[in-house]
């Protein structure tokens, strides 16, 4: 019993970083690279892949060493994890992805001062067993990597006709160069937000819908 | 040199604005605007603390990083890191009401991309002391405009009737589009010069 009851929390974890917190969308946080990286649908995917891996890994980490991190040093404790984990990823992009790696640029480094890694640090693993924290992560992640591809492929559409490089627009498109430049970050994300928020608004409503009958029924079946 | 110095400045405050054209510092850029006399002293702190950081990634860079590049990222963290940390306990002790007013952000300060990316920027950009210097006074007091004029569009448009969807988040993004469009209206400004 207690390992499903584990089990099923772990993929409440998992799902909540997904949709109804959304680090993105819905906390927005970790926007600087959601917005400076997703001019196109690569970088994006390699940004979240980046991101993925050092949250995954020093969630991990932090969570087998709460007990041995002292509380007044612990987000010193946590940026040096961090850290680590960001300088190995670097390292590798160079290694195996090198264009990638120089058009993301300085990004990728900066994935240490991503708020979304040391929220998630300070405020779950440092709480919680490995199991749950790896879960969380993933989750988190997830909900990351949803929002920058999504970002990232509605602007590279608009601004380029193309996904990943292939031609999805014909070529009498003519492409909206705003939407690569800084300002096009800013907008599709709003926009999106917005989308967000009104499939939200949509879902409430039919819960609400539902909880109604529900109680009307109920009310009717006392009645009757 | 005279002019390089100002080009640095221009160039880093309005034409390279941190906040509108390289997403830098974001998140206080949404979470502590909704007032314009905070917002104006989390400019001020960041100012403070990127004056601190260029110096400290000189030093760095002359004296630790040439023997040992890949402990860059580690480095510049650290070292900013404890540099902020100082920074909020002098606050602490002599601001206390404006310790409280930027409340969770200070510690936030760390995790401020702006402040490490102006540490790579000037890197990677090869520059001097003094360069570093004047970088990083041009860059704060970009941050510090892009944060006032946009606590000052918010509290305006906190008055008016947004419809209740895009309110939040959602607007401040469309907001800081439109703010970045005026931006790039910048980009012209040294072309003939440099």
């Amino acid at each position: 019993m207690a390992a499903t009851d584990e089990t099923s929390r772990a993929y409440r974890e998992f799902r909540k970083g997904i949709w109804k917190e959304n680090p993105v969308f819905v906390a927005a946080l970790g926007l600087c690279p959601a917005l400076a990286v997703t001019n196109t649908t690569l970088n994006a995917l390699v940004m979240s892949l980046a991101t993925t891996f050092v949250l995954v890994g020093s969630s991990t980490l932090i969570s087998l060493t709460r007990k041995a991190i002292p509380k007044q040093v612990r987000i010193s404790c946590f940026i040096i994890v961090i850290a680590t984990f960001v300088t190995t990823i670097d390292y590798v992009l160079k290694a195996f992805m090198y264009y990638a790696h120089k058009d993301l640029g300085a990004f990728i480094a900066l994935i240490v001062v991503n708020c979304l890694i040391l929220g998630r640090q300070e405020a779950f693993a440092s709480k919680n067993t490995p199991g749950l924290a790896i879960s969380d992560a993933l989750g988190m992640a997830g909900g990351f990597t949803i929002a920058l591809t999504l970002t990232g492929v509605v602007r590279e559409i608009l601004g380029m006709g193309t996904v990943l490089g292939m031609r999805v627009l014909p070529e009498s498109f003519e492409p909206w160069a705003i939407m690569i430049l800084p300002p096009g970050g800013f907008l599709t994300m709003g926009s999106l937000m917005v989308l967000f928020a009104y499939i939200k608004s949509l879902q409430d409503k039919k819960r609400e819908q539902l909880e109604l009958r529900a109680a009307d029924e109920a009310a009717e079946g006392r009645a009757g | 040199m005279q002019e390089s110095f100002v080009y640095i400045f221009f160039s880093a405050c309005l034409i390279n604005n941190f906040t509108l054209s390289y997403f830098l510092g974001l998140c206080p850029f949404f979470g502590v605007t909704q007032r314009l006399d905070t917002a104006f002293r989390l400019g001020l702190a960041d100012i403070f603390v990127m004056t601190i950081a260029s110096m400290a990634a000189w030093f760095l860079n002359t004296f630790v990083l040439k023997y040992a590049p890949y402990l860059q990222t580690i480095c510049f963290i650290v070292v900013i890191a404890s540099t902020v940390q100082f920074v909020e306990m002098v606050m602490k002790k002599l601001f206390p009401p404006l310790f409280r007013a930027l409340g969770i952000f200070l510690p936030l300060i760390t995790t401020n991309c702006a402040i490490l990316g102006l540490a790579i920027f000037t890197t990677n950009k090869g520059y001097g002391f003094l360069e570093g210097l004047v970088y990083a006074w041009g860059a704060g007091i970009g941050v510090t405009l892009a944060l006032v004029i946009m606590a000052g569009l918010r509290e305006e448009s906190d008055l008016q009737g947004v419809p209740k969807l895009v309110r939040g988040t959602a607007m401040n993004f469309l907001i800081s589009g439109v703010l970045s469009m005026a931006f790039m209206g910048f980009a012209g400004l040294f072309s003939s010069t440099g």
